[in-house]
């Protein structure tokens, strides 16, 4: 395989988990802006920053109102980590791959792209909201069945889940670090109302809300929480979960090739600081500590992969 | 010009009776409801659509990837029509392959007096690099797109010869698959000869033009594409996928212990040959355009020393140049020893005064062409243009002469399309694929036929609103 097509499967799985994570941050901001009364651009504001884009997003509006926000995290063009944007460049990727996705997969992400496009090509009215939410989460979970369903289990699928997991442990990471501070211990006892709303935001966004009562019971915990998102083996979208992933498809990848990489030492570091550790653990190290050290430990796996695998010329 | 009812139409003869090889369609299509059939046509864009057929089109910044419309109405052609174009196409091209092997060693044709040398020296298409150079398996053309225009029953003409890197064939297998699936019945009543193998054979011809280099039973081959954002990538992709071969970039090739070699996963594999849909310009930075990025540098010393096949080989512009065109039936008969089966249209060179005054005097009647241009851009329809146009192109002709060829409007043949009116005649013109392989030469029965969908038009070029046909070979 080209190390081009490499690089091109695995941005196009992040692009394509980029834009689901996305909307799932608006699907978050939009029902908390409707549940809890008064002003909600203090939430809308922590949106965009999960989204890593306050700075551009300020370039371009002054206030965090909803609908700018939903707008830039849509449909905005210069925003490349919108709904619209994301989709393209998963697309454009799968076009440059093309010869390594099959057919059901090829048509799976260009009907993606041609539909939320169709549905994007306007601003999206509130009402039309949760319908248009709905339709982007079932155009990315086609591509990933089609995925499933027809790809031979050769080192082009592995790359396409490593990228797939690198995304989702930084999205997580992210929405984890922007409300650190409500999971802390200390501020946790104040117990508010105010803390409560912040907690749920927490679990929408990473689309673990209900999954939590079910798994850990009714009591929602600053500390289970953390534990729940960080630590947790069955949480599919948790920093150990996804970490686990890329390092067991490197891993994969290493054994077809009879050669062992750095980036494979490397990702199985970096889940040998979530396995086997208890969030007590992470608390003392300092969350928002572990967060940063995590994400840049998981920005340098990425480099090492693009390099190991020659992605680049 | 001549008049609309004077256009030979191949579906309806002249005496408006369904010609023998169409009479089973022409009953299928007289039983169909339209509606239906409509409904077909809205089935098929939406299958092309999904399946990314697409197309860029040049300076087109609104839409960045089109469709090529798909007309359901199949062109038909009899086995004895295809048996005598296949001779003629196979002589053809086995002619310009003896005509570039010969231009760029001994020059034997110009010794001979039967094409002026000047012609070859001051022409951008003639490599200099290539002179002296033996390609693998003396293959220069190992793709060769002829396009056929048909004015009569009997009458085909060859309006130009695409030796560089022709395009379309994606087009031929995609349109059969789609025909296929909405009218199997069709292939039920006629015994249409299968096209679906061209890519197997495609590969079988370059594999057995692997250089000396190559080691073992099978030649590495790949597709080189310029990229996503070049017109013909879907082709690109579609060739490299059902041949079952790498379609590489510019970027995925460097030289490596002396081969041209793709930077794999895993390190880099040399390729033995190397199908590039890239000019020869952008071929290799070292010694064409120092800019080009979708290339290799290095990839000329490679191939001089026998380590790479090329396909086709660098320089066979200098066979479909359009000044080079007119002299087709005197290369033909100089390297076959044998008269043209096909017809060449006639053909001024308005470097020649005689012939420029006599363009000029009759530009209202002619089709002007750039020498180099292709795609149907910087062309002149005289009977199509206005006043204007006219006075403008007689100064473009008369400050660069040689830039130019005219020949005559061609009362191009028709076939009918589907319009919302129901069934209309439109024209259309013919490029079957051509596959030369060392001592072989085969003609995947069909082609690609292009059809202009505007009423009267004689410009079939998808750029320039040209549709595309499926095309039928029927078993004899």
């Amino acid at each position: 395989m080209l190390g081009r097509t490499a690089g091109g499967l695995t941005w196009m799985f992040r692009h394509l988990e980029r834009a689901e994570n996305t909307a799932r941050l608006v699907e978050t901001g939009f029902r908390i802006a409707l549940t809890r009364p008064g002003d909600t651009q203090g939430e809308w504001a922590s949106v965009i920053d999960t989204a890593a884009a306050r700075a551009a997003f300020l370039a371009r509006h002054e206030r965090f109102e909803a609908p700018a926000v939903i707008d830039f995290l849509l449909r905005e063009a210069t925003n490349p980590s919108s709904v619209r944007s994301a989709l393209k460049a998963a697309r454009d990727n799968a076009r440059d791959v093309r010869t390594a996705l099959s057919r059901e997969v090829w048509e799976a992400v260009n009907d993606s792209w041609l539909t939320v496009q169709a549905a994007l090509a306007r601003p999206v009215k509130e009402r039309d909201l949760p319908g248009v939410l709905a339709l982007i989460r079932q155009q990315c979970a086609l591509v990933r069945g089609a995925l499933h369903g027809s790809m031979l289990r050769n080192d082009m699928f592995n790359f396409t889940r490593i990228g797939t997991f690198i995304e989702r442990a930084d999205s997580t990471a992210r929405i984890v670090d922007v409300k650190y501070y409500v999971l802390l211990p200390s501020i946790a006892q104040v117990g508010s109302a105010v803390d409560n709303v912040q907690w749920e935001t927490i679990l929408r966004s990473a689309g673990g809300y209900r999954a939590f009562r079910w798994h850990k019971g009714a009591e929602i915990t600053p500390r289970g929480i953390a534990e729940f998102l960080l630590l947790d083996a069955c949480m599919p979208r948790s920093l150990a979960f996804c970490t686990g992933k890329v390092a067991a498809n490197l891993g994969y990848i290493a054994q077809d090739y009879g050669a062992a990489t750095d980036s494979q030492a490397m990702a199985d570091a970096l889940q040998a600081r979530l396995v086997g550790h208890t969030v007590d653990e992470v608390f003392e190290e300092g969350l928002h500590e572990f967060i940063l050290s995590f994400l840049a430990d998981l920005g340098a796996l990425a480099r090492q992969i693009e390099t190991d695998y020659r992605f680049f010329a | 010009m001549a008049e609309e009812a004077t256009f030979f139409d191949e579906m309806r003869g002249p005496d408006g009776v369904p010609r023998e090889p169409c009479v089973r369609f022409h009953d299928w299509i007289a039983g169909e409801d339209m509606a239906r059939l409509r409904r077909k046509a809205a089935e098929a864009e939406a299958f092309f659509r999904r399946t990314g057929i697409t197309f860029a089109v040049y300076g087109d910044k609104g839409a960045d990837e089109r469709l090529i419309p798909f007309d359901i109405v199949p062109r038909i052609l009899s086995g004895r029509e295809w048996a005598r174009l296949e001779r003629g196409i196979a002589q053809r091209v086995r002619a310009i392959n003896a005509f570039l092997q010969d231009i760029y060693h001994r020059q034997e044709i110009l010794r001979a007096g039967r094409i002026p040398a000047a012609l070859i020296a001051r022409n951008d298409a003639f490599l200099p690099q290539m002179i002296g150079v033996s390609p693998p398996g003396g293959v220069y053309t190992h793709i060769t797109g002829i396009d056929l225009v048909r004015t009569g029953p009997e009458d085909f003409h060859v309006l130009e010869d695409n030796a560089r890197t022709p395009s379309g064939v994606s087009y031929m297998l995609e349109n059969r698959e789609t025909m296929l699936q909405m009218f199997p019945d069709l292939f039920v009543r006629n015994r249409v000869r299968p096209v679906s193998d061209y890519p197997a054979r495609l590969e079988r011809a370059l594999a057995q033009a692997a250089p000396p280099a190559a080691a073992g039973p099978h030649p590495v081959i790949a597709v080189l594409t310029p990229g996503i954002h070049n017109s013909a990538y879907f082709e690109h992709a579609f060739l490299a996928d059902n041949m079952g071969v790498e379609l590489v970039q510019g970027s995925d090739l460097r030289v490596h212990k002396g081969r041209i070699a793709m930077r794999t996963t895993r390190g880099f594999t040399p390729i033995d040959v190397l199908y590039r849909r890239v000019d020869d310009d952008f071929l290799d930075p070292l010694v064409f355009r120092p800019d080009s990025m979708l290339g290799a540098a290095g990839i000329m010393d490679v191939y001089r020393a026998g380590g790479i096949t090329i396909a086709n080989a660098p320089g066979t512009g200098i066979a479909d140049d359009k000044a080079i065109y007119s002299y087709m039936p005197e290369i033909v008969e100089f390297y076959t020893g044998e008269k043209p089966l096909l017809q060449n249209v006639p053909t001024w060179r308005c470097s020649e005064p005689e012939a420029l005054a006599y363009v000029r005097d009759h530009l209202a009647e002619l089709v002007v062409k750039e020498v180099h241009g292709s795609g149907g851009y910087g062309m002149l329809v005289g009977p199509a243009a206005s006043r204007k146009e006219l006075a403008a192109f007689r100064r473009k002709l008369d400050a660069r002469p040689g830039n130019y060829i005219a020949q005559p409007t061609l009362a191009l043949s028709t076939v009918p399309v589907l319009t919302r009116a129901g069934l209309a005649p439109r024209h259309v013109d013919l490029r079957p694929f051509c596959l030369v392989a060392p001592g072989s030469i085969e003609i995947v029965p069909g082609g690609l036929t292009r059809v202009a969908l505007r009423k009267g038009s004689l410009v079939v070029n998808s750029s320039q609103g040209g549709g595309t046909k499926d095309t039928w070979v029927l078993e004899e």
